[in-house]
């Protein structure tokens, strides 16, 4: 839904990153997307499809690193994978704990010439 | 274009627009034309190209922007709600019933977030309360930066609560921090009660969650308890409030809330 904002703040960062560099081309946009980050991956890959880019990232190819997300209960301390927002975890049962990777979106790295 | 929501940000302005003076104008988006500092990342040699460690978050810039709004209200004393929920569980009616109501006692501004039309900037309008409307053309939530442009022409005074009502939408706004004191996400009692979990990205963000339209309850299926059950799994924080806006049933627990934040 809010694909085609991000893929264009993805296109912004590495044309100047690639600019800045001088760069000729670029041949790769490498992203880390955590699984709960709120962003459907095919969206962005059609989105990436489907937007006008300039001679520097016609043909970039998108590389995205899904990163699985993980959890701490605060109750029992107990760091445990999860695929939602709504699981329990899964040694004290309780609904107490924080997510600390998964929610990632960035632009990891560019390859150009 | 994208077709799954049909943002589009190539040819489509944002406008800005005040009751009584809408003569449209429009800002450049800083967002899409923002400069971006050169990274110094280590490069590693490949047979074809070059890697070049980038490092950036795709939200850097909004996020910025929001902290840099966030500022900006604690110096001045403005408390700012950013209401988000999906259409039609109604928001405005909501607001057009605090604004009336508590007039006399807090001091409101508006920012109205809407794809087309004054509709509802004409509706806080009629309630005395200085409001701006954002049209959005083809985006499909606010950002960090309209509220920037916004406010500087809405001239919010000290002391006084900013309530940002965003497009109607459950997914988008999740992403897009505004610089809001409070996230508040209102259901109504008309959709069903798993949207916590069907939507839970806007309620792990949101502070809290408002139940509306609750003289419905007789006439639909909706379990109130179930409702709730699900938006703790989802956030272990959130603080609830179940009334109409219509009947002005339950209303009084909100005002409460409003009255007793600190300002």
């Amino acid at each position: 839904m809010h694909e085609l904002s991000i893929i264009m703040n993805v296109l912004n960062i590495a044309e100047e990153s690639a600019k800045n560099l001088n760069a000729k081309i670029v041949h790769e946009i490498e992203m880390d997307i955590g699984k709960l980050s709120g962003i459907d991956f095919e969206a962005l890959e059609f989105a990436m499809q489907h937007t006008q880019k300039n001679t520097l990232l016609g043909t970039a190819r998108l590389v995205i690193n899904k990163i699985p997300a993980k959890a701490r209960c605060k109750s029992c301390n107990y760091e445990f994978d999860i695929d939602d927002f709504y699981t329990a975890c899964p040694l004290c049962g309780k609904f107490n704990h924080y997510i600390f990777q998964g929610k990632e979106l960035k632009v990891k790295a560019i390859k150009i010439d | 274009m994208c077709d799954t929501c049909g943002c589009d940000q190539s040819n489509n302005p944002i406008a800005f627009k005040k009751p009584g003076n809408e003569n449209e104008h429009t800002h450049d988006h800083n967002l899409l034309h923002a400069h971006v500092h050169n990274h110094d990342g280590h490069t590693h040699e490949h047979s074809h190209g070059k890697i070049i460690q980038i490092e950036q978050d795709v939200l850097n810039l909004n996020n910025l922007i929001a902290q840099r709004n966030r500022g900006y209200f604690e110096a001045k004393n403005i408390v700012t709600l950013n209401m988000v929920s999906s259409p039609g569980s109604g928001k405005t009616t909501l607001l057009e019933k605090t604004l009336t109501d508590l007039k006399k006692e807090l001091t409101f501004f508006v920012i109205e977030g809407d794809q087309q039309t004054m509709n509802d900037a004409n509706r806080i309008n009629a309630t005395s309360t200085p409001v701006i409307q954002i049209n959005t053309g083809n985006r499909c939530h606010l950002d960090a930066d309209m509220i920037n442009k916004a406010v500087k022409e809405l001239e919010v005074v000290n002391h006084s609560v900013l309530v940002i009502e965003n497009v109607g939408n459950l997914i988008c706004p999740s992403l897009f921090d505004l610089g809001e004191t409070y996230r508040v996400v209102i259901i109504s009692v008309t959709e069903g009660d798993d949207k916590p979990i069907k939507y839970p990205n806007i309620f792990h963000t949101s502070d809290i969650c408002i139940i509306n339209k609750i003289d419905l309850l007789p006439y639909v299926d909706f379990n109130i308890d179930k409702a709730k059950e699900y938006a703790l799994k989802v956030n272990h924080h959130m603080q609830f409030f179940e009334l109409s806006a219509k009947s002005g049933e339950g209303m009084n627990k909100w005002y409460e809330w409003l009255k007793g934040i600190k300002i």
